[in-house]
């Protein structure tokens, strides 16, 4: 943690994640207009930036720093969501399959490589596609193409754990590998884990928002950034605001958590240690 | 040598089979009713049924699944829902103008992405390294469908220097097709007009593209970089006197490189992910547009087709980039016996 701490550009990212969580935790007190996640206000459409509204309004005359706000609440809950659902299911496929070489390790591990196969955001535009469209199926999507990463992450941990000396020696005193598997190996994989998980967050809160985009994903009048910058098209170059805002949102909450996850690589694995001479 | 190109396309094959597999799971079994879906929304139940007994949906599900199998492997994709031509057709049509973009991204991604990655080795947790650091973090934080408006609205709505969409102006039209990539395509023809056209298209698009992939290269060229200072024929040809730049470049860089050509197939399919936006914002006639479009019109035979064929592409550059890794360093042929 004092390692994290010593490193500027790891900070840069907590704060910003920080600043997010706080952000969504407290939105409807912290938004200007809570009201405006429903609202429309036809006579104040498409403002420009001014004291009023800093953000400028949107298509519908809302306000939307207050809709940014409210939106870090979404983006963040579909992130948590979305990389709790994968580790859910790629945690144990990855434990069970990396812990022996029998057929039941290949076939996991088979199937993980064909969700690997393709594209995770092709993948979950299939699926959202053919189960009905909405928020809640692209978290569905998300995590169904998601957790080939986290099978992956702790498979290679358990196969590397497997054989070291604590693991044979909790094996002669008759331990079973349920609780060698839960409760020695899973606690030495956890930095792996928690690495592929604060990547994850960022990714999946960027490929959430191409789902919400592409009308995939979250629906009016969800203060959904991707959905924002969706609705903004068709205003430029006049509302220039519109798509910038939401965007901005975005690339900030995305860069906090890949700043922080790349800084918690370098504390978790020493072979990519940055301070190394 | 030939024996490793085989077992590597031997290995990629089970994962192909299983995709198939998986879009039948995803069109047959997964919908409560296949037929109903097909048929839409205003269909009658008699239309319905029709519907079931030609598509053989009335068929017990293995006996589908081996037919769905039998079909995708002789190239039968089925037919778009929406326009009612084979999938296959238009899909075809469409691949060449999704792999110029890719490769025009990749290119840049490399040709920028390696020089950063050099520099910010070469400056170790200096502030260089930092700045790089920061960029290649931000490169894979950015969203490609906002960078993309954001750079319309910068050069094509207010400073007017690019065009704001598609892929050759329309009063040029197309260059005869022969590999379907219009850069070659017009030079092949002689047709410096269209080259300059094609080029002035391909700008933006690629630009937004490639950043997600300089952003990668740039950093495991910066990690094999460090890493290959620390070998000892480093230290002895600094000790021998060579100039840092002669260093870095001959002795370093080309040591470094492996680690870089193996991302470059990982990095196809983020490539590919991000064509799907990228091309719909600037109206690229590609994949990415066409499945923008699938979905849409609820069109999910073209979605599933393209799912498919990225996958297959996907799968034949990871065979590629991992022979020619082999190529290169024969101890990767040896790990796979």
């Amino acid at each position: 943690m004092t390692r994290l701490l010593r490193d500027p550009v790891a900070c840069l990212g907590l704060l910003l994640v920080v600043f997010a969580a706080v952000v969504a935790a407290f939105a409807p007190w912290l938004a200007p207009y809570p009201d405006d996640a429903f609202d429309s206000h036809l006579l104040q459409r498409l403002q420009p930036p001014s004291a009023e509204f800093p953000f400028g309004t949107d298509y519908l005359g809302r306000d939307l720093l207050s809709r940014v706000i409210l939106g870090t609440r979404n983006a963040i809950v579909v992130a948590v969501s979305v990389v709790l659902a994968s580790m859910l299911i790629g945690v144990p496929m990855g434990l069970v399959a990396g812990w022996r070489d029998n057929w039941l390790s290949d076939v996991l591990m088979r199937v993980t490589d064909v969700f690997l196969a393709v594209p995770q955001l092709i993948l979950a535009l299939a699926l959202g596609q053919l189960m009905a469209p909405g928020l809640t199926t692209a978290m569905v999507a998300l995590s169904l193409t998601y957790w080939p990463f986290f099978a992956r992450t702790v498979y290679a941990e358990t196969r590397r754990l497997r054989g070291a000396l604590f693991v044979d020696a909790l094996a002669g005193l008759g331990a079973s590998p349920a609780r060698i598997l839960l409760l020695h190996i899973l606690p030495n994989a956890a930095p792996a884990i928690m690495v592929r998980a604060t990547i994850g967050m960022g990714f999946t809160i960027l490929t959430a928002a191409i789902l919400g985009f592409l009308g995939v994903g979250a629906a009016p009048p969800s203060p959904d950034w991707g959905l924002a910058v969706a609705e903004a098209r068709q205003h430029l170059p006049e509302s220039w605001w519109f798509a910038t805002f939401p965007g901005l949102a975005i690339l900030l909450l995305v860069l906090g958590f890949n700043l922080l996850g790349d800084g918690l690589r370098d504390v978790a694995d020493p072979r990519l240690r940055r301070s190394r001479k | 040598m030939g024996r490793y190109v085989v077992r590597r396309v031997l290995l990629a094959l089970p994962a192909l089979l299983g995709l198939v597999l998986l879009t039948f799971v995803l069109t047959r079994v997964i919908p409560a009713d296949p037929a109903a879906m097909l048929a839409g929304d205003a269909a009658t139940p008699a239309q319905i049924a029709d519907i079931r007994s030609r598509y053989g949906l009335d068929q017990p599900l293995w006996r589908q699944a081996v037919t769905h199998v039998r079909q995708v492997l002789t190239g039968d994709l089925g037919s778009s829902i929406f326009t009612g031509r084979p999938v296959a057709e238009e899909i075809g049509f469409r691949l060449p103008a999704t792999l110029e973009l890719t490769f025009a991204a990749l290119f840049l991604s490399v040709v920028l992405g390696i020089p950063l990655g050099l520099v910010a080795a070469l400056d170790h947790n200096g502030p260089v390294d930092q700045i790089v650091r920061l960029l290649s973090v931000g490169g894979l934080a950015i969203a490609g469908f906002w960078l993309a408006i954001m750079l319309q609205l910068v050069f094509s709505m207010e400073l007017d220097l690019l065009p704001l969409r598609g892929r050759i102006d329309i009063a040029l039209g197309a260059p005869p097709a022969v590999t379907g990539l219009y850069l070659l395509d017009s030079l092949l023809a002689l047709r410096l007009d269209m080259f300059g056209s094609a080029l002035r298209h391909l700008v933006l698009p690629a630009v937004t593209l490639c950043l997600p992939g300089l952003a990668s290269i740039a950093r495991f060229t910066r990690s094999g970089v460090l890493e290959t200072l620390q070998k000892d024929f480093v230290l002895y040809a600094r000790a021998a006197g060579y100039s840092p730049f002669r260093l870095a470049t001959i002795y370093v860089l080309r040591n470094a490189i492996t680690v870089t050509v193996t991302q470059v197939g990982l990095l196809f399919g983020a490539l590919i992910s991000g064509a799907v936006a990228v091309e719909a914002i600037f109206d690229w006639p590609g994949l990415g547009t066409y499945a923008v479009q699938a979905i849409l019109a609820a069109d999910y035979k073209a979605l599933l087709a393209v799912t498919l064929v990225v996958g297959v592409v996907y799968a034949v550059v990871n065979v590629l980039v991992d022979v020619a890794q082999a190529l290169v360093d024969p101890r990767v042929a040896e790990q796979l016996k």
